[in-house]
């Protein structure tokens, strides 16, 4: 009895050692991002405005839901880059079945959802199924994803004119009724949610455990018996999932579905990942640290707009940041 | 007498090779049961049938009596078997609890996991295996050995009456097989069967009741252990008599010294290290797991950087700090890891063996000389016997013995006068061994200063002309040829300081 009481006490401690040590890297990351907030409110006077900080934060919303998608396939030891199209693929469909049959909401938005489930099965069947590289397969589907948007709208987008309420989806602020201080966007409001149920999802739930297991050792997972194709299938269709959350925010934001974007934003979600010390061969990370590192990027961007920076320049200064980061991490690791 | 388990008749065909010719094999509940042959002899084969990764053509396996049809590893499970298998299957960035209880965890209706409890029922199990062990380190951050612990706390969580050891020792040192010889021990008292497979000699007869020894592909025989000497099992896996010469080391008081280290040190594992080695020798490296062997030769070569000390090549000081320095004094090294570090498997033998010599077959504009590249390759086959169908051929397609013999050729095209071989004969068959200790004894023959690092005393005694041993990093004695395993044990027992305790910063240590 004693001895057990001694143990316990031990493995807590260590795991909360543990713990510290794992979270080494989002610290450095949080402190990054700390200290472009005060150098750039030093910069600028109107850096820190409660309008300001909002910009970012909806800013944030989009990129950052994509990211959050990103992370759970790369820490499966995967990759999507079909993140982006897929989002605005999804983002049609809701146009679809919004504008053009008229559908009410309560239909609408979740068949949006239920697109990108499936078209993330269908990616994921690729992958696990006929052993087709996560690269390749998603790579195909991003272009998949782009031409499907484009010929269903006809390259025309489709506005939600039509669909009251769309665009409170994003911009209104219920916690701003609630506490008009704070008139936070219900995007952000969104992305927190996803984000934290994702964070659930990884780390108090089997198919977590399975995402962390097939991300360290595929080989092992399969050897224990489990059933490796069919949760990466799973994984997938999360993801794809999570990419019509942000189809959707994104859509009510502009208020429209626009088919040719949405190419390029698997980009910076995936450096949201990378920033926030997310290991791209996978079995580690976490969404807190890809928060930090979506937030990163929409502050320097918004920072430097702010100081007038060009914004090529804008671009180049986010990619150096994606070097250090992984840089800063390596060194971490090393010792 | 129940069996536990009945094998008989077991086909199994892969694309272009019969792996399995009627095999039969059975285990008894509460003994251990080796199983031997050499590499390709079919016994992991034999195995992943039985656990359920392969799906036997044809035969019969038995579990208790019982007819059983395996279509995955988790059917076996549930009968019973577990394994372990060779290479570690442990997913690094989870805890020891989350690996042991992986698809098992326990969790409510809604899928969300109970931590507290999965932690709880694996410190059970550890603590049944009376070793102390924190369930909630990362795996990746333990040592070898204690991943060994984890993997057979797997297995016996799924309350195995069947477990199947691969090579479980491969990694582990004297005290750390011990451990796991007492709990083999504790297992086989509870009416566990165990099967076994191994490599070294005195371990099987240590710990088996029963040998049963295949040969490519077929059943040879089954034998009682304590009544079979050692020979009769070579001879039986082999299929021939091997003739073990004894070393004659030769006189070398007048050949001059080829490499030369003095006060070399790098932390913890290399500590004040001073030796020489003469043209024509051959020095043994010994000692335990962790003992700084692989991280002296490291320094040497230039893959690590050494914090002081001073490195003498044919009685010129060299400043090694990279491969490429110690490459050009001549210094070539064998990592114990091929596969990672001296080859490209990928790639055919004739550009293996050219691989550190590229400059050379460099003409104009950069152009390789191919066929220059394939006259180098075909000498070399010729001369250490590389049995290849050709020098186009990729080096996976190549057993180990023939791997290991592709590297020598690629140091010894490179002009390398001083030749460290690190662990020369892992993974490469009996038969396959004595060719490469004869290609040792010729390579010495003519003038080359080879050190053998091994962590097999047999290996050492058999091709060393004088013996190093090393413990926690310090040189602690040279011995001659004919050394006793017992002198070498000593030497390399001797520490400077009370035992320390296991690495592993999750602090998890063995009783």
């Amino acid at each position: 009895m004693n001895n057990a009481a001694s143990q316990t006490g031990r493995g807590g401690v260590v795991s909360l050692k543990e713990r510290l040590a794992g979270a080494q890297h989002r610290l450095w990351a949080f402190s990054g991002l700390i200290i472009l907030l005060v150098g750039f409110s030093i910069a600028s006077p109107n850096f820190f405005q409660t309008t300001n900080i909002i910009s970012i934060l909806q800013a944030t919303s989009v990129n950052g839901v994509l990211a959050i998608a990103a992370t759970l396939v790369i820490i499966s030891g995967g990759i999507d880059l079909s993140v982006g199209t897929l989002m605005t693929f999804c983002a049609v469909i809701g146009g679809v079945l919004l504008t053009n049959m008229g559908l009410p909401m309560y239909i609408g938005i979740p068949g949006a959802l239920l697109a990108g489930l499936a078209s993330g099965a269908v990616s994921g069947f690729f992958i696990a199924k006929l052993n087709i590289p996560p690269f390749i397969a998603t790579l195909g589907m991003m272009l998949v994803f782009k031409g499907l948007s484009l010929a269903i709208c006809a390259g025309r987008p489709i506005y939600f004119n039509d669909t009251e309420g769309f665009s409170e989806i994003s911009t209104g602020s219920i916690i701003g009724e609630l506490i008009p201080a704070l008139p936070i966007p219900n995007g952000v409001l969104i992305l927190f949610l996803v984000a934290m149920g994702a964070a659930f999802i990884l780390s108090r739930t089997v198919l977590g455990r399975f995402i962390f297991a097939l991300g360290s050792n595929e080989e092992a997972l399969r050897l224990s018996g489990i059933k490796v194709e069919r949760w990466k299938i799973v994984v997938y269709s999360l993801a794809g999932g999570v990419c019509a959350i942000a189809g959707i925010l994104l859509a009510s934001r502009i208020n429209s579905a626009q088919p040719a974007i949405g190419q390029g934003y698997e980009l910076d979600a995936i450096a949201a990942v990378v920033i926030g010390g997310t290991s791209l061969s996978g079995g580690r990370g976490t969404m807190l640290g890809t928060m930090i590192g979506a937030l990163i990027i929409s502050v320097v961007a918004n920072g430097l707009r702010i100081l007038s920076v060009p914004q090529e320049w804008q671009i180049v200064v986010t990619g150096s940041i994606i070097i250090l980061a992984v840089y800063a991490d390596m060194l971490r690791r090393k010792k | 007498m129940s069996l536990l388990v009945d094998m008989q008749g077991i086909e199994k065909r892969f694309p272009g090779v019969h792996a399995l010719k009627g095999v039969q094999f059975d285990l008894i509940a509460g003994e251990v049961h080796a199983l031997m042959g050499e590499n390709g002899a079919g016994k992991s084969t034999l195995m992943k049938i039985l656990s359920g990764v392969y799906e036997r053509d044809d035969g019969i396996v038995r579990i208790n009596g019982k007819d059983a049809h395996f279509s995955g590893p988790r059917e076996a499970q549930d009968e019973g078997v577990g394994i372990i298998h060779q290479e570690l299957s442990l997913m690094n960035d989870l805890t020891v609890a989350q690996n042991i209880f992986i698809g098992r965890e326990p969790h409510n209706r809604f899928g969300i996991l109970d931590e507290a409890a999965l932690n709880r029922n694996a410190r059970a199990i550890f603590d049944d295996m009376n070793v102390v062990m924190d369930v909630t380190a990362e795996v990746g951050s333990l040592t070898i050995a204690l991943q060994q612990m984890v993997e057979i706390a797997k297995a016996l969580s799924y309350r195995s009456r069947v477990l199947i050891m691969d090579e479980p020792t491969a990694a582990l040192n004297e005290a750390e097989t011990n451990e796991l010889f007492t709990i083999i021990h504790k297992m086989k008292s509870e009416g566990v069967g165990v099967i076994y497979i191994s490599h070294k000699m005195d371990e099987i007869k240590r710990v088996s009741d029963r040998i049963t020894v295949m040969r490519d592909g077929e059943y040879v025989g089954t034998l009682n252990s304590d009544e079979t000497p050692i020979s009769t099992i070579i001879s039986m896996m082999v299929g021939r008599e091997l003739n073990h010469e004894e070393m004659v080391a030769p006189d070398l008081t007048k050949a001059p010294i080829a490499l030369e280290v003095n006060n070399l040190n790098r932390g913890r594992f290399v500590r004040d290290v001073s030796f020489s080695v003469k043209k024509g020798e051959i020095l043994g490296f010994a000692g335990l797991m962790g003992a700084g062997r692989t991280e002296v030769a490291r320094v040497i070569f230039g893959a690590d950087q050494r914090e002081s000390g001073e490195i003498r090549v044919h009685g010129k000081t060299c400043d090694i700090q990279s491969p490429s320095d110690a490459v050009k004094a001549g210094i070539g090294y064998l990592s114990e890891d091929r596969k990672h570090f001296g080859l490209v498997l990928g790639m055919n033998v004739r550009s293996n063996i050219a691989m550190a010599s590229m400059q050379r077959f460099t003409g104009f504009g950069g152009l390789l000389d191919e066929a220059g590249m394939a006259a180098s390759a075909d000498e070399y086959i010729g001369q250490l016997g590389i049995r290849t169908p050709s020098d186009r051929q990729e080096v996976r397609l190549l057993s180990g013995g023939n791997q290991q013999k592709v590297v020598i050729a690629k140091w010894l095209l490179r002009d390398c006068d001083v030749l460290i071989f690190d662990e020369p004969t892992r993974g490469v068959d009996v038969g396959a061994k004595s060719e490469i200790y004869r290609i040792l004894t010729e390579l010495a023959e003519d003038g080359k200063a080879i050190i053998v690092i091994s962590s097999e005393l047999p290996e050492v005694l058999r091709v060393s002309h004088r013996i190093a041993v090393m413990c926690e990093g310090r040189l602690t004695g040279f011995l001659p040829a004919h050394a006793s395993q017992e002198d070498i044990m000593l030497l390399a027992t001797k520490t400077m300081h009370a035992p320390m305790k296991s690495t592993s910063h999750a602090d998890g240590t063995m009783p």
